[in-house]
């Protein structure tokens, strides 16, 4: 399973649509698979954000603010989308592999940093 | 360390005079954290005030203008205040033109301690009365047929009262745009426009909700949640599925409604609220109330001011208006090269009833879209599901077609009219056919008929399809 993170130094960036870095990982259902991969976009945008998502057969996208028509269009597609993530990645990382992250979740880490 | 000014703020009983100021307002401290936001930006976000003390304020709001912070800390250093036209993206997901108003907080000895953030929502002033100026035209409501245009006629009139309304009309109607189009156009529109699906949640849940509680009101209430009633003070709150709503918060909505004041769970204090209520449902309400399931004297009390969406079928010359719309606006969104619709699929489309409306119209297009890789599309790029429909013969199709060619060349079982049945029963059939084929595999099913898989749900329980609870190891998507 791939899962996509939109990032802003070591949180989750606050909106999809002006990330301009993004992590890959990948995981087996128990513990994550080779290295985290991290994207430097040229651009900010989420039509950009959107085809490299598609490209890369992403199946679970973790971010913060994202618009109706991107949620819906994931949904579409069949990607799991947890939004308005407050914390640091590789917080946010841990429970969606262990599968406790939600939408909406502030994480502990919010505060922290 | 936080400093003295951002520990003591929120017991200077600034919050409350925060929480009466009528626009989003965001205090951080020089770390720029958040030290306090108000009632108004809680509705905005979705967050609640106490979960983000301390957290970077953009994580907050979501906006375009922070540059990484770079202009809350120049103003930090200026000293001087900054008007700055952006957006955020709010809590039900929508990107909402703001204005921000970036000042400085002086202590008594004039050292900036922190910022104050007002956020104006400009949408109101950018949106052009919600019909069809809208940068997103999907968010539109678009029409042409002389019962849509009795319907923005109405639209006016309707935000121009402060009575309730009572929207009705079948799935895919566009129900949720017209409501926010009234709220849009009316006095209100700079307020809080609060959306609830009461067929969502269960009892307990909707309760608080709507309601809010205080904090020790059941196990799990570790601290106040205001509610929707009060998140949408000054504006308006949307009642979605309202027909499907539990009678005994039907008498707590009614008792609201009447007297302008509740009781948050556990709480010992009336509330007052400023808030008109829009609401809305797909089923027949009196037939509800005759049957004892929705409250007749609620019912009387929302339906003040009564609007009816037509189905799509009932919008003659909309269908073709709305797939050229779509085509052209999926086809412009993902650079696709489809221009038309042969003649073939056009027909195909035209006779096709639409029992979803306009949700299921734009799903169809939108698939259409991505699969054909041609200028024009033909029937082999439309979803299947379409050939295992019933094909009414409409002496409206488009008279370039030869309505005999498509009866031939398509299989589908017998016209709407020859088989004696209603929709309804129709729809029944369609459901039990798309499972079947999908050996109960609800999300493909959904795919197959076109829907959200929380629409068959719905439609699941509606024609009495639902089975008992799986054990607790089977997959989620039988």
């Amino acid at each position: 399973m791939k899962i996509l993170l939109t990032v802003h130094d070591k949180s989750i960036a606050p909106r999809f649509d002006q990330a301009t870095e993004v992590i890959i990982a990948e995981h087996d259902g128990h513990r994550m698979v080779g290295d985290l991969r991290t994207i430097i976009l040229s651009r900010r945008g989420a039509e950009d954000l959107s085809d490299l998502i598609v490209k890369e057969g992403i199946d679970c996208v973790v971010c913060g603010g994202i618009e109706e028509n991107y949620y819906r269009f994931f949904t579409w597609k069949k990607i799991t989308v947890f939004d308005g993530i407050i914390g640091s990645h590789s917080e946010a990382l841990q429970m969606a592999i262990s599968g406790t992250l939600r939408s909406g979740t502030i994480l502990p880490s919010a505060v922290e940093e | 360390m936080r400093d003295v000014f951002s520990t003591s703020f929120p017991d200077m009983a600034a919050t409350s005079l925060l929480d009466s100021i009528p626009h989003g307002i965001a205090v951080i401290d020089r770390d720029l954290k958040i030290v306090a936001i108000n009632e108004f930006l809680e509705a905005l976000t979705g967050v609640v005030r106490a979960d983000v003390t301390g957290v970077y304020v953009d994580f907050v709001l979501r906006s375009n203008i922070a540059r990484r912070g770079r202009t809350f800390r120049e103003v930090l250093s200026s000293g001087e205040p900054l008007v700055l036209d952006g957006d955020i993206v709010s809590r039900d997901r929508r990107k909402l033109p703001m204005q921000f108003t970036i000042s400085p907080l002086r202590n008594r000895a004039e050292e900036v301690v922190g910022l104050v953030i007002v956020l104006d929502d400009l949408s109101a002033m950018v949106a052009s009365v919600g019909l069809g100026a809208d940068a997103d035209v999907t968010d539109s409501i678009i029409g042409q047929s002389p019962k849509m245009r009795e319907v923005f006629d109405l639209i006016p009139l309707m935000a121009h009262t402060e009575a309730s309304v009572l929207i009705t009309g079948e799935t895919g109607t566009g129900k949720d745009k017209v409501a926010e189009a009234i709220h849009k156009s009316s006095s209100r529109a700079g307020k809080p426009f609060i959306k609830i699906n009461c067929g969502a949640l269960p009892e307990s849940l909707l309760e608080s909700e709507l309601f809010g509680y205080v904090k020790g009101a059941f196990t799990g209430a570790v601290k106040d949640k205001p509610g929707m009633f009060r998140l949408a003070q000054g504006g308006t709150l949307f009642l979605t599925e309202i027909g499907d709503m539990p009678l005994p918060l039907q008498v707590k909505l009614l008792s609201v409604l009447d007297d302008r004041e509740f009781f948050p769970l556990g709480g010992e204090k009336k509330i007052k609220v400023d808030v008109r209520i829009i609401a809305a449902t797909h089923r027949p309400l009196k037939q509800r109330v005759a049957a004892g399931e929705f409250r007749e004297d609620l019912y009387y009390r929302l339906n003040v001011l009564h609007l009816h969406l037509p189905p799509l079928r009932e919008r003659e010359t909309d269908t073709r208006f709305l797939l050229n719309h779509f085509l052209r606006f999926f086809a412009e969104r993902t650079g696709s090269s489809a221009k038309n619709f042969n003649d073939e699929a056009l027909r195909r489309l035209m006779a096709y009833p639409f029992p979803g409306n306009i949700r299921e119209l734009r799903n169809i297009v939108e698939y259409c879209v991505n699969i054909c890789q041609n200028r024009e599309i033909d029937i082999e790029h439309l979803p299947k599901y379409l050939f295992s429909s019933p094909v009414p013969v409409d002496a409206n199709l488009p008279t370039e077609v030869e309505p005999l060619a498509l009866v031939q060349v398509v299989p589908g079982p017998q016209p709407i009219q020859e088989t004696g049945k209603d929709w309804l029963a129709l729809e029944k059939e369609l459901i039990i056919s798309a499972l079947t084929q999908t050996r109960g595999n609800r999300s493909k099913a959904a795919d197959i008929l076109g829907w959200g898989r929380t629409t068959l749900w719905r439609k699941l329980k509606t024609h009495g399809l639902v089975t008992p609870p799986v054990p607790s190891n089977t997959s989620e998507e039988t």
